[in-house]
């Protein structure tokens, strides 16, 4: 590992100066360190996410259950909802920004290194604040309900849904802590989502390389513009809700309880119009990804980049306008529910176009059908399916007889599974050389694929039927006579097979990682800046800043076309990667990176702190705990605010990864 | 805060906006907090007009903010808070003229307008509690709260960044050109916390 850090110069803390082991990983500024931490902690939520879903498919295999209590069941679909789109796929696909994001447009990091540490930290605590509910949290009995059976530890998760509507997460409903928990472990969680959409914006349109014009942009990289865009919008609105929530809990405003002249509907409002923003933003990295992976191995350009481009903000545009089809059966007026019924069927639109441009992509290329490939094309064919689904929904009538059913259930884990994950998993098997350095087993990763594709369809197949026969969400018990009972058993040897692609996977993972093949240069043969630099990427990024010429710059290096359009390798080709895969490795002037920095982390704990002090206030350490974390947060900033972004450079050394004289002050744990 | 990557030839190498980092940082979080306050005000103007008279006991009468207003005391405290605004601008035009006694003087005016404006909205809410009007008391009331009380909350913060600014350059007999950005930023910041106060006082106090 590279050595740059000179000794530490006047902090409150003396500065860390190692960039190796424990304390490196807590204090680093590097956006692959901390995109790599993003990924493994995302999926460590998806492991817990998956684990609460196969508890709720026990609970469901057979008629009238009683595996989980009717409280833990509410726990489990709530928790199960929230993590998989707050802490793993949200976060993950920030772990995916944060890795490429610079390499994609030639830059040496984000825009704010540290910033971007004070995201993923605050991520880390929130997420953990949100999960020490099950540890610390109440559920207490509703008001004048007879409903005061003392629920376990696993029913003591927050219990209102993931979109926790008011009033029933409101005070009078839940009287317990778990909401709180929810409400303020997803203040939390926004707030690590905004500050990182500010620093990709700013990285974006201040950090490029030279002759990277905007319509020369990766498509992975105009969708992570869109998304930022969309959270940097959309976040605000749910903070206001989340703040309004929490002040009804917590300090007695009166915004959604209806026996005072509070308005519920108006939490709706609130929620989803942050909320259909938001799965937009849960779907657009997945889309990036996927119009990288199908171009690289079709071997062919991406068809119709602009429209590609062009849809992708669309899709961002209309996305603001098309939340109250959530809301059909909430009782709006029927001009609003034919004005949003209309929008949701013309954003359909632009994804059409995705659609259409993508298998004009594949369309006559040399597909070459290994695992990334494999789950591009999934994602295609699975988001279809529920892309159509959800064109069903803005036909007014039809959405009522599908409301809180499990056709909705089926339709939303169509895009968000079928579409986003295996999008996702398309990006991590795509990019696994490039974070390694070694190759994956296309063996193992096929079986993968067609695991998870079997699991899949087999689980959330059958819901869309299960639904429209009238099996109605969140309810813990069906009874026999329904007839639900054989197609539920389907649902969860589906799940569990879902569960079994996912051990495949780790194993595929954590075994090629160490003793996979060592990755060539450029694997994919590859049309991106990424691919330009030695695997798994210098610490410095790239040794000589690049300068682009055109859309898939590398590619039309490489490539050049015969008289039919047909891709020609170039014979100077091979020379010019020996010549990037030497000059990668051997920067030829001395490169200056941000240096570590203990108070990313520092912020980040004093969050959670400020949580439990709201939470507790009536306890006598609830009030100095909240203070002292706000005192950790601000003098943190303080502390940040003297403290120069990179050391006084008095020596230079030939190479960035040299150590510097003096630097004995390591703290490798 | 001061927090850009590898300022050295920035712009020779890179196809950038040509603004600094951290001010195109701050203008993006800027448009990010007009969502977050136009969603708060929007709150306000939807909870304001309705009648909440089926929501009190039998013979008490409802109280709504507006009939609690004091627009003298309130418009006055509207103007400290502008000339706080000019306050700013002097300060940042006495950095760029290089004074730094005169830039620590015009910062700790700022500072010192919106502590008055601070003062006057905590005795705006505590006549308002003794008048019967809390948080409680119906949801136009929270929303008039909540508003006012975040806006007072980011004047607040406001605040916090000019005292650290002063300190800084009090310590170090002045501010490097980097730390100067700041006050240009913090500048920003400022001039957005009063153009949000102008739409309520519009919006909340004035308009009925």
């Amino acid at each position: 590992m590279a050595t740059t850090a000179t000794p530490g110069s006047r902090t409150i803390f003396r500065r860390p100066a190692s960039h190796t082991g424990f304390w490196s990983w807590i204090t680093t500024a590097d956006h692959k360190k901390i995109g790599i931490m993003y990924g493994y902690t995302a999926f460590t939520f998806f492991i817990l996410g998956g684990l609460e879903a196969l508890l709720i498919r026990i609970q469901l295999a057979q008629p009238d259950s009683a595996f989980l209590s009717a409280s833990e069941y509410n726990a489990m679909f709530t928790m199960h909802g929230t993590t998989m789109i707050f802490l793993f796929v949200m976060p993950v696909s920030a772990a995916f920004f944060n890795y490429l994001l610079p390499l994609m447009i030639g830059a040496r990091d984000v825009a704010f290194p540290r910033m971007n540490a004070v995201s993923f930290w605050i991520f880390v605590f929130g997420g953990v604040f949100l999960y020490t509910s099950f540890l610390f949290g109440t559920t207490g009995p509703p008001a004048g309900g007879n409903l005061a059976e003392a629920a376990s530890r696993l029913g003591s998760g927050p219990n209102g849904g993931w979109f926790g509507y008011a009033p029933n997460s409101g005070i009078r409903f839940s009287t317990g802590t778990v909401m709180d928990y929810w409400s303020i472990g997803l203040q939390i969680l926004g707030l690590s989502s905004l500050i990182s959409s500010i620093n990709f914006i700013v990285t974006i349109f201040n950090m490029r390389a030279k002759g990277m014009k905007l319509l020369r942009m990766p498509v992975f990289v105009w969708m992570t513009t869109v998304v930022a865009f969309l959270l940097l919008f959309s976040l605000p609105i749910i903070a206001v809700a989340l703040f309004m929530i929490t002040f009804d809990r917590s300090f007695g405003t009166l915004f959604f309880d209806p026996s005072m002249g509070g308005d519920p509907i108006l939490w709706q409002h609130f929620f989803w119009l942050f909320g259909h923003p938001e799965v937009y933003i849960l779907i657009l990295p997945a889309m990036g990804i996927v119009s990288e992976v199908l171009p690289t191995f079709s071997r062919k350009p991406l068809f119709g980049y602009p429209a590609v481009v062009f849809a992708g903000a669309a899709i961002g545009f209309m996305g603001f306008g098309v939340w109250a089809h959530h809301m059909f059966s909430s009782g709006v007026t029927p001009i609003t529910q034919a004005a949003f019924g209309l929008s949701t069927m013309a954003i359909a639109i632009p994804t059409g176009i995705k659609i259409f441009n993508w298998i004009g992509t594949i369309w006559g290329g040399k597909v070459k059908l290994n695992t990334p490939m494999l789950f591009s094309l999934g994602f295609v064919g699975m988001f279809v399916i529920g892309g159509l689904s959800g064109v069903t929904h803005s036909i007014v009538p039809a959405d009522w007889q599908q409301t809180d059913t499990y056709y909705i259930v089926a339709h939303f884990h169509y895009v968000l599974f079928g579409g986003a994950i295996f999008g996702l998993f398309s990006g991590l098997y795509y990019w696994f050389p490039k974070l390694t350095g070694r190759m994956y087993s296309e063996a193992l990763g096929k079986v993968h694929f067609w695991v998870f594709f079997i699991g899949f369809n087999l689980t959330f197949g059958p819901m869309h039927w299960l639904g429209l026969n009238g099996m109605v969400r969140r309810t813990w018990v069906y009874a026999e006579e329904t007839g639900l009972g054989p197609w539920n058993m389907a649902v969860t040897v589906g799940a569990f097979i879902i569960a079994l692609g996912v051990l495949i996977f780790m194993i595929n993972w954590s075994w090629s990682k160490r003793n996979g093949p060592i990755a060539p240069f450029d694997p994919w043969d590859a049309r991106t800046l990424e691919w330009t630099m030695p695997s798994p990427t210098p610490e410095y990024n790239f040794a000589v800043n690049p300068v682009v010429t055109s859309l898939d710059d590398f590619w039309h290096k490489k490539y050049t076309e015969d008289s039919d359009g047909r891709p020609v390798r170039r014979p100077e080709a091979a020379a010019l990667v020996a010549e990037l895969e030497e000059v990668g490795l051997n920067p030829p002037a001395p490169i200056h990176l941000p240096n570590p920095s203990y108070y990313p982390f520092m912020v980040g704990l004093g969050m959670p702190m400020i949580g439990y002090g709201v939470i507790y206030r009536g306890a006598a350490w609830g009030i100095p705990l909240g203070i002292v974390g706000a005192l950790i947060i601000i003098g943190s900033f303080i502390g940040w605010g003297v403290e120069p972004l990179e050391e006084p450079h008095e020596e230079h050394s030939d190479h960035a990864d040299e150590p510097e004289p003096g630097d004995d002050h390591g703290e490798d744990a | 805060m001061a927090d850009v990557a590898h300022t050295d030839g920035h712009h020779d190498v890179h196809e950038s906006t040509g603004i600094d980092n951290r001010k195109l940082g701050m203008w993006v979080f800027l448009s990010s907090e007009f969502m977050f306050f136009g969603a708060l005000i929007s709150n306000y103007m939807l909870f304001k007009g309705r009648d909440y008279s089926a929501f009190v006991p039998a013979g008490q009468s409802v109280i709504l903010p507006r009939e609690l207003y004091d627009i003298p005391f309130t418009s006055v405290s509207s103007f400290v808070l502008l000339m706080s605004s000019l306050t700013m601008v002097l300060a940042h035009d006495a950095l760029a003229s290089g004074d730094q006694n005169r830039t620590r003087v015009w910062l700790a005016a700022t500072g010192l307008l919106g502590s008055v404006f601070i003062g006057g909205q905590v005795f705006e809410f505590t006549e308002f509690v003794q008048q019967g009007m809390t948080l409680s008391t119906n949801p136009a009331a929270s929303a008039f709260f909540v508003l006012t009380g975040f806006h007072g909350a980011h004047v607040f913060l406001g605040i916090l960044m000019l005292l650290s600014l002063y300190g800084i350059s009090k310590r170090q007999g002045g501010l490097t050109e980097s730390q100067g950005l700041n006050v240009e930023l913090v500048g920003l910041y400022w001039h957005f916390v009063d153009i949000i106060w102008i739409v309520i006082f519009t919006i909340v106090y004035l308009i009925p």
